[in-house]
C-alpha cells in the first residue's frame, strides 16, 4: 500500500524515536486530538516506546464518545418508529443510550442499517418512498461534507422522505475548551490530519497565538505519530509555538474548497453539547433554515426525558485529558467493552476501549 | 468449484418455479422436490434406502461435528452457502485429526426461494462433497414462511474416522510450540463484507472457502503426534481462536504482525473500513500448533500442499503472560490482542 507501508517502517520509527530521546530534556504533556491517533498510538505499542518525559493525553476526538446520551436516545426512539429506517455508521450502534443501544433496538425489530456513506441512505430513501429514512449524522468536520451533500442532493432532487439527526461537532472549539479548563495541563497538540484536510489551517492560528501552544498537523500511521510528537517537542524545547504540517502528503493549507462550500451551503455553526464535557459555544453544526425540512429533530416531534450519566464514570475527565482511563474506579470492572458505562469504552477509538483492548498485560 | 459440475447437472424439469410452504409439508410436493433435487443429485447407496437415518460402520475412533450456516448474502464472491456448508463441517471434522466420510444435509428454506437458486446451491453442495470425498447420507428439508428465514439456512453434520497418528488437543500444547497459519487471513470475511448491503465496495476479493481435509491428512500422515493442535479460525478470526487456546492452555501466545500472511487487497479493504484483519472470519485457513523441532519441515510440506502455498510461522507458545495473546507490531511495539467483543463494526472515520 503506497503511502502506508512507508509509514510503518520499523527502522524509520526507531530512528525518529532516537531523535526524540536526544531532543527531550524535561517533561512535556501533549494531546493527540483524534481518536484515530489514540488508536494508532496504542495499537502499535508506541506509548511504551516513547521517552518517559513525554505524556500523551487522549483528546475528545472520538465522535462516538462525545455524542450526547440524549441524542442516542433520540436515535433509538426514531428507530423504534415503524415508519422509519434509521441508518448509521457502524460504531454508533453499540453505544449505550439511557435505556438501550441502537443494536438492541435492532434486535427488537427496529429497521437499523449500517452504512458507510449518507449518500447510500439517500438511495434507500429513493427505494422506499413509503418509509422515512433518517441518517444519524454523527462526526467531526471529516464526515460533514458527505452528510451535507446528502441533504443538498435530497433537496435538489425533491426527495422528501429523507432527514438527518445532526450531531456534528468541531475540533477547534473543543481545543479551546480544554485549554480554558482550570485543570488543563496540555502543552502542545497533534491536530487531526484528516480534519485539516477538509478545513485548512486558518482557524488554528488564533488558538496558537492566544494560548501559545504548538500545533502539528499529524497523520495516523506509526511514523506519522512519532514524527508529529518529535515536531511538537522540538517547538516546546525551543520555546516556540507555531503550526507545522507533518501530514503534508495529504493536507493543504487551504483545505478542500469544494467540501467547505457544501458544508457552508447546508450547515451553520451552532452551540453543541458534548457528552462528558457539556455545552461548548459554537462547537458544532446545525442545518440552515433553508434545509430545516431535513432536520429529523424538527420533522419528528421527539419527546425524550432528560437523563443523567452514570455517576461513577469519569468519561468527561478522560475526554478532557485530565485523567487516564485506568484512574477510573470502574475501569475493567463494572465498565468493560461488553458492558460499557460510558462511551469511551464503546468505540474502538475511545480512550478507555483502546486501553482495555491493548494494554492490559 | 469448477463450472463442470454445473454443466453436468442441468436444472431438472420441475412444475414449479419457487419453493412454497407445501414443499416442506411432507406430502406430494415434498417428494417431488426431494426426488428430483436431492436423491437424483446426491445419489449413493446409503441415501438410496430413503430411510430416516443412515447406518454407518467404522473401524476406528470417530470424530463428529455439526454446524449451521445462515450466511447473508447466500451467494457471495467466490462461492455460495452450499459449498460453505459442506466445507465448514468437513474442515471441523478434519481439525479433530479425522478423515471426514459422511455428512448430513438439512435445509431450512424460506418460502419464495426461486428453484434456480436452490438448484445452484445444491449443485455446489454436490461439487464440494465430491471434492472433499464425503457422501451425503441423510438429510431434511423444511420450508418456513416468507420473512421467517433469509432465503435458506443449512445445517450439516459430519462424521469421520480418526487418523491413527493423530494426538490433537490443547493438553498437548507446550511452551516453544510454533504457531503456523496455512494461508492468507481475513479473505472470506472481507469478500462477504464487500457485498453486504450498504457497505458494498468494488473489489476482486473472493472467499477462500475450500476443503482442508486432504491437506490435513497428508500432514497427519507425515508429522503425526508432533502436531499438537489444529483449529480453523472462522468467526472471530485468528485473534479469537488464539485467545481461546491461550485461555484453555493457561499459556501465553506471542505473534508477530509482520509474519501474518494477508492479501494486499484484503489488507486495503480492512484499512478502508477500519477493521482489524485478525478479527475477520476465515474459511479456507487453519492454524497448527506444532513441536518446534519439526516446525520448518512442517511449513515446507504445508507450502507444497493444496491451499498451503501462503503458509507462514506467525508465532509461538510461551511460558509467560499466561492467558494472553501478545502481538509485536510492525514497528516493534507490543500490545495485547484480546478476544473480540460482539461483532466488528466499521468505524466512522
Amino acid at each position: 500500500m503506497k503511502y502506508l507501508s512507508e509509514y510503518r517502517n520499523a527502522a524509520e520509527v526507531q530512528k525518529h524515536l532516537e531523535m526524540l530521546r536526544k531532543t527531550v530534556t524535561r517533561p512535556w504533556t501533549i494531546m493527540e486530538t483524534c481518536g484515530g491517533q489514540t488508536h494508532g498510538l496504542v495499537k502499535n505499542g508506541i506509548l511504551e516506546m516513547l521517552p518517559e518525559e513525554i505524556t500523551m493525553v487522549h483528546g475528545p476526538g472520538c465522535p462516538v464518545c462525545v455524542t450526547p446520551l440524549e441524542l442516542i436516545d433520540k436515535a433509538v426512539h426514531l428507530a423504534q418508529n415503524k415508519d422509519v429506517i434509521l441508518c448509521s455508521f457502524g460504531d454508533m450502534l453499540r453505544v449505550p443510550g439511557s435505556k438501550k443501544s441502537l443494536l438492541q433496538a435492532k434486535a427488537e425489530g427496529a429497521d437499523v442499517r449500517i452504512l458507510y456513506s449518507p449518500l447510500e441512505a439517500l438511495n434507500i430513501a429513493k427505494e422506499n418512498p413509503d418509509k422515512e429514512v433518517v441518517f444519524f449524522a454523527v462526526g467531526f468536520e471529516t464526515t460533514a461534507p458527505a452528510n451535507a451533500l446528502s441533504v443538498y442532493q435530497a433537496k435538489k432532487s425533491g426527495i422528501s422522505n429523507y432527514s438527518i439527526l445532526v450531531s456534528h461537532v468541531l475540533v477547534p472549539p473543543a481545543m479551546e475548551a480544554i485549554l480554558n479548563d482550570k485543570d488543563n495541563r496540555i502543552q502542545g497538540f497533534l491536530a487531526a490530519g484528516h480534519v485539516l484536510t477538509i478545513m485548512g489551517f486558518d482557524e488554528y492560528y488564533p488558538i496558537i497565538e492566544k494560548y501559545k501552544v504548538p500545533v502539528v498537523v499529524t497523520g495516523f500511521e506509526p511514523l506519522d505519530l512519532v514524527q508529529g510528537i518529535l515536531m511538537v517537542v522540538r517547538q516546546l524545547e525551543k520555546g516556540e509555538y507555531k503550526l507545522e504540517n507533518q501530514y503534508s502528503r495529504v493536507v493543504q493549507e487551504s483545505g478542500n474548497k469544494q467540501a467547505l462550500e457544501v458544508i457552508k451551503q447546508v450547515f451553520e455553526v451552532s452551540n453543541r453539547a458534548w457528552r462528558g464535557i457539556g455545552e461548548i459555544p459554537y462547537s458544532g453544526y446545525k442545518l440552515r433554515d433553508e434545509y430545516v425540512d431535513y432536520d429529523a429533530e424538527i420533522k419528528f416531534s421527539i419527546d425524550i426525558d432528560k437523563v443523567n450519566e452514570n455517576e461513577i464514570c469519569i468519561a468527561g475527565d478522560v475526554l478532557k485529558g485530565i485523567k487516564k482511563p485506568y484512574q477510573c474506579p470502574a475501569f475493567g470492572k463494572q465498565c468493560n467493552p461488553e458492558n460499557p458505562l460510558g462511551a469511551p469504552m464503546v468505540s474502538s477509538e475511545g480512550a478507555c476501549a483502546a486501553y482495555y483492548h491493548y494494554t492490559t498485560f | 468449484m469448477s463450472n463442470l459440475t454445473n454443466l453436468q447437472c442441468p436444472l431438472p424439469q420441475l412444475d414449479f418455479d419457487v419453493i412454497t410452504l407445501g414443499h416442506g409439508g411432507g406430502g406430494l410436493l415434498t417428494n417431488k422436490l426431494l426426488d428430483k433435487a436431492i436423491f437424483e443429485l446426491f445419489d449413493n447407496e446409503k441415501l438410496k434406502t430413503r430411510h430416516d437415518g443412515a447406518i454407518l460402520s467404522f473401524g476406528h475412533k470417530v470424530a463428529f461435528s455439526t454446524d449451521s450456516f445462515v450466511i447473508s448474502p447466500v451467494f457471495f464472491p467466490g462461492g455460495n452457502i452450499g459449498e460453505l456448508a459442506v466445507n465448514g463441517t468437513v474442515n471441523d471434522v478434519a481439525m479433530c485429526g479425522a478423515s471426514p466420510r459422511y455428512i448430513s444435509l438439512a435445509l431450512i428454506i424460506e418460502e419464495g426461494l426461486p428453484v434456480t437458486e436452490l438448484w445452484d446451491i445444491l449443485v455446489h453442495v454436490k461439487g464440494a462433497a465430491e471434492k472433499a470425498g464425503v457422501l451425503i447420507v441423510t438429510g431434511d428439508t423444511k420450508v418456513v414462511e416468507r420473512g421467517k428465514g433469509d432465503k435458506i439456512f443449512i445445517n450439516t453434520t459430519g462424521v469421520g474416522e480418526m487418523n491413527p497418528n493423530a494426538q490433537i488437543g490443547t493438553d498437548y500444547i507446550k511452551p516453544g510450540d510454533k504457531i503456523i497459519v496455512s494461508g492468507n487471513v481475513a479473505t472470506h470475511g472481507m469478500a462477504i463484507m464487500s457485498v453486504r448491503k450498504g457497505l458494498e465496495f468494488e473489489t476482486s476479493i473472493e472467499s477462500d472457502t475450500c476443503n482442508l481435509n486432504h491437506t490435513i491428512g497428508h500432514l497427519l500422515n507425515e508429522f503425526g503426534s508432533q502436531i499438537h493442535l489444529m483449529r480453523d479460525p472462522t468467526r472471530g478470526g485468528v485473534a479469537s481462536t488464539l485467545n481461546e487456546i491461550a485461555r484453555d492452555t493457561q499459556l501465553g501466545i506471542d505473534i508477530v504482525q509482520d509474519d501474518i500472511p494477508i492479501d494486499s487487497r484484503v489488507d486495503s479493504a480492512c484499512e478502508m473500513l477500519g477493521l482489524d484483519p485478525l478479527y475477520v472470519a476465515n474459511e479456507g485457513v487453519f492454524i497448527s500448533f506444532v513441536d518446534a523441532s519439526v516446525a520448518d519441515a512442517y511449513l515446507k510440506k504445508l507450502q507444497s500442499l493444496e491451499y498451503g502455498e501462503n503458509a507462514a510461522i506467525i508465532g509461538e507458545v510461551v511460558a509467560d503472560h499466561h492467558n494472553k495473546v501478545v502481538l509485536t507490531s510492525k514497528i516493534g511495539g507490543k500490545r495485547v490482542v484480546n478476544m473480540q467483543v460482539g461483532e466488528q463494526l466499521p468505524r466512522i472515520c
